[in-house]
């Protein structure tokens, strides 16, 4: 500990770098792909076909009662079934990430649709409203302002969630800091940026999630 | 591709041994972070509502420091970062004579991170029955800690048995990252057996089975505390 060695950091900044790029791609991906198809799933869930929210029940229950290391470990090796060919690493983790997150957002959307009081669908409908109408103009409005600090702090859960790639090897920020740690034999360093750097901007993103929305008055 | 199921392999020496110790050791971090977890959260969570501001700022860093860091990075502090920080005997004992060093690093490292989760459920119940319980309970006669010991606590704990419930499904869940420093557990060993077998989907499938019993076992376990202890 006596010996403290920043240069072991400036000189690997690009390497770190490209590592906070790949979870930031991972991030992205996951999250866009997640809220897309965990709205689809939301809908599928509250709609009122035969046996659909039942196996979109069944699929979001399973995939949170998982690890996500071991979804990563599933689609890595489903992955050349799936798809007939090999496929790289970082698709397998993007598929991954996607069907995994989804489920999670599913449950925020979910709640959220819930959260609106159903005279408000019913008078929309009175109105003259089509389901889709009413749907849309009168609960979806309402139940985004309920989900938006939830669907964030879901983003801050991914970001941390995207340092699991390490298990797969692929060269995410904090896989890259680790190469360096055992390659240069400097762990005390790059694991205490590596902190550092989680906490600043997970600490920021949750303190500006929970100032911009307060939570809406009832 | 072609996939040639196998099934019987997981009953074939050495790889049922190696799954049902990967269970062994899932249960058994799982429980002994579960356990740090409820303590140093109850205990934090309690501390985030007493009037002194030292003891609230002390909580609230713990509960900040320890959501804000990926659990992953926390473990590699514990087991990598953590050794070298301390005077040089103690360092040192951690190293070598540190009992099931990858387990008990495990163990703290998730239940430590659990325990900050675990504080703020804690915290935000008491808050919401001290409210209007509090001013309540002093005016009977008990002193503050006597209101802690038989009004708030019981009322707020009993509040937040559905959000511990999905606490301890996570505990389970994140036992899974003790793979990272070398232990095997149930997860780490349906690897071992792919990649030794290339049965990657009966090897994953029992995984997979274990956390769905496991949660399934969490939620029971946790319904029949409910119903013992129903909310008034």
């Amino acid at each position: 500990m006596n010996d403290f060695d920043v240069t072991v950091i400036r000189q690997n900044w690009q390497f770190l770098a490209e590592g906070l790029a790949l979870s930031a791609l991972l991030v992205a991906v996951s999250v866009l792909g997640g809220v897309v198809l965990g709205a689809l799933l939301a809908l599928s869930r509250l709609s009122r076909l035969p046996l659909l929210p039942a196996l979109v029940a069944g699929y979001v229950t399973v995939m949170r009662t998982l690890p996500l290391v071991l979804v990563l470990f599933w689609f890595y090796f489903l992955g050349p079934f799936l798809l007939g060919h090999p496929i790289g690493s970082l698709t397998a983790a993007l598929i991954a990430f996607v069907l995994f997150e989804a489920a999670f957002y599913c449950e925020i959307i979910r709640a959220g649709i819930q959260s609106v009081r159903p005279g408000q669908a019913q008078a929309a409908l009175a109105t003259g409203m089509t389901h889709a109408q009413a749907m849309r103009l009168v609960v979806l409005p309402t139940a985004l302002r309920a989900m938006v600090p939830l669907l964030l702090n879901q983003v801050i859960i991914v970001f941390q969630d995207t340092s699991l790639v390490y298990v797969v090897t692929l060269r995410d920020f904090m896989t890259a800091a680790s190469i360096i740690a055992s390659r240069d034999s400097r762990p005390i360093e790059m694991y205490s940026l590596v902190a550092l750097v989680y906490l600043a901007i997970c600490f920021t993103a949750s303190r500006l999630v929970a100032a911009l929305w307060k939570p809406a008055p009832r | 591709m072609n996939y040639r199921w196998n099934w019987g392999i997981l009953l074939q020496d050495p790889y049922f041994g190696w799954l049902w110790s990967g269970l062994g050791w899932t249960v058994l971090i799982g429980l002994a972070s579960w356990a740090l977890a409820l303590l140093v959260g109850t205990v934090a969570g309690i501390a985030r509502t007493l009037p002194s501001r030292l003891v609230r700022a002390l909580a609230t860093i713990y509960v900040e420091l320890f959501r804000n860091i990926p659990p992953l990075v926390q473990l590699f502090l514990w087991f990598f970062v953590f050794p070298e920080l301390l005077p040089d005997e103690l360092g040192l004992w951690v190293k070598r004579d540190l009992p099931f060093p990858e387990f008990t690093t495990s163990a703290v490292g998730i239940g430590l991170f659990m325990g900050a989760r675990v504080a703020e459920q804690v915290s935000a119940a008491i808050r919401a029955v001290s409210l209007r319980l509090m001013p309540a309970a002093l005016a009977t006669g008990l002193r503050p800690l006597q209101a802690y010991r038989f009004i708030l606590l019981p009322l707020g704990l009993r509040a937040i048995i559905g959000p511990l419930t999905s606490e301890l499904l996570i505990t389970i869940k994140i036992s899974s990252l003790a793979l990272t420093i070398g232990v095997l557990e149930i997860t780490a060993q349906s690897r071992h057996v792919e990649n030794y077998t290339f049965q990657g989907f009966e090897a994953f499938s029992v995984a997979t089975a274990v956390y769905l019993l496991l949660g399934l076992a969490a939620t029971v376990v946790m319904r029949g505390i409910a119903r013992q202890i129903k909310p008034l």
